[in-house]
């Protein structure tokens, strides 16, 4: 037998790390039962290091986040030269992760491209691709003819040139988006006016403000793109965030691009992409603070955010919502609303979790106080051992 | 039907089949509510055909552990 085929025993006793370590390290020539004999200890030194059922996991998550977190610093971090782009790091960006908020103060995605691209092929054609324009950026002048009543645009040939539309792409695009008005082109004018005459300026007006307004090419909600060289290839920083329509586009490398906005991750890509991109994200923060946080209590946030299989902050319409206990729930905020609203319905606190329990001055289910998991408790309601094996019986 | 979802953010997802959905249960002794949910509508589970009830397993990549299966039961999304 060879050590691969005696590590292939193991394989359920060991995880995937554990087993890859062994096989870089254990000595070529080796015998069997030496091998063996290695890997005996090692399985019982695995089962040492793993933690005690019971264990109190999430007040340790908590402290070991928490007070890193009292040294961080309120910071947002600036892209050199591009005063518009920045990104929110430090306590900022924790706070905004843990809550679960929906608009971000600094949307931002990585787009990586596809082969010939990375290289950093037509980087700044690309980069005008993905970036939204609107009217007002390729027109030279907008004017209003009083005598007409209607508005006319001058489009900058030369912008237009550089982007890679054309007039008629324009033309398309504003009958598109702006509805009841007639369209019409003469030389490099365009001019519009409204289906029904009108002599009443402020219309006219307006129209032209929404015109300044119409999408014309791009990708919707991505306002400033920068091309970066990183680790060897072109990577598109954006401020802005679409993941759905970039992911669609064919020199976008859709394996790897990502987005800093979670919930568009969840949307797009599905509850486990969220936590993961919970997990990186919180642990990137961390370490541009140069905080050292064990990656394992990130995790297990993110996975306690994440159980529902919806993202939920840890706020109390997030996950303290879900709490079962009354006075769990009245303990995090907002304790007289909650006790009126428990007492409303009805409510019935079966004291089975730890606060609660601490608020009643009884003994908590945790390490100790859940004998239950190694003896047999006979009338104990503390571990509650008996009690639910009757109800799973039932 | 649709492919799966290739990103490096989203794991491997396999339904489970029922003889695997009861040995699961029966070794760490739960019933099938105190799992982990998934939604039905969840992107990556399009191409699975799963049915509420359903046991997705996961095939986490993990910073500590190199890979780490996870279960979430499939649930309608309200």
């Amino acid at each position: 037998m060879t050590v691969e085929q005696i590590l292939k025993e193991y394989s359920k006793l060991l995880p995937k790390r554990i087993i890859e370590d062994l096989k870089e390290n254990l000595p070529k020539k080796i015998s069997d039962k030496k091998a063996k004999e290695i890997i005996e200890e090692v399985v019982a030194e695995y089962k040492e290091m793993q933690i005690t059922p019971a264990e109190g996991i999430g007040i340790i998550t908590a402290e070991s986040i928490g007070e890193p977190g009292t040294q961080m610093t309120l910071n947002t971090f600036h892209f050199a030269g591009v005063s518009e782009m920045n990104v929110t790091t430090g306590l900022p960006r924790i706070i905004e992760i843990f809550d679960g908020r929906k608009d971000l103060a600094t949307p931002m995605m990585n787009i990586y491209l596809k082969k010939p691209y990375k290289e950093g092929k037509d980087i700044e054609k690309i980069a005008r691709k993905l970036k939204e324009t609107l009217l007002e950026e390729l027109a030279k002048e907008f004017y209003i003819n009083i005598a007409d009543m209607s508005v006319e645009i001058q489009l900058d040939q030369k912008v237009l040139e550089d982007i890679g539309i054309s007039n008629s792409k324009v033309i398309s695009a504003i009958k598109k988006s702006v509805k009841g008005i007639k369209v019409k082109e003469n030389n490099d004018l365009i001019i519009i006016s409204k289906k029904q005459e009108t002599d009443n300026l402020n219309e006219i007006y307006a129209l032209k403000e929404k015109l300044k307004k119409v999408f014309v090419a791009g990708v919707k909600r991505i306002k400033y793109v920068l091309p970066v060289k990183k680790d060897g290839e072109y990577v598109i920083l954006t401020s802005g965030t679409n993941l759905k329509d970039v992911l669609e586009l064919d020199f976008v490398d859709a394996s790897r691009t990502t987005s800093n906005d979670i919930f568009e991750i969840e949307k797009v890509l599905g509850i486990e992409a969220a936590r993961e991109a919970i997990v990186q994200e919180v642990y990137k923060v961390m370490q541009e603070q140069g905080l050292n946080v064990n990656i394992r209590h990130i995790m297990l946030v993110a996975d306690a955010m994440c159980v529902l299989g919806k993202v939920e902050g840890i706020t109390r319409y997030g996950i303290i919502k879900e709490k079962a206990s009354v006075l769990a729930r009245a303990s995090f905020e907002t304790p007289m609303k909650q006790i009126m609203q428990a007492s409303l319905m009805g409510e019935v606190d079966r004291l089975k979790s730890v606060v609660e329990n601490v608020m009643v001055n009884q003994p908590v289910p945790v390490g100790t106080g859940l004998p239950g998991l190694a003896v047999k408790v006979i009338k104990g309601k503390i571990g509650g051992y008996e009690e639910n094996k009757k109800e799973k019986k039932k | 039907m649709k492919k799966p979802i290739k990103h490096v953010l989203v794991p491997e997802h396999k339904k489970l089949s029922e003889k695997e959905k009861k040995a699961l249960l029966e070794k760490f002794n739960i019933t099938i509510k105190e799992l982990p949910q998934i939604l039905k509508t969840d992107p990556a589970i399009q191409g699975l055909n799963a049915k509420e009830g359903d046991i997705i397993m996961i095939k986490r990549n993990s910073p500590t552990a190199g890979e780490s299966i996870y279960y979430r039961v499939v649930v309608s999304s309200e």
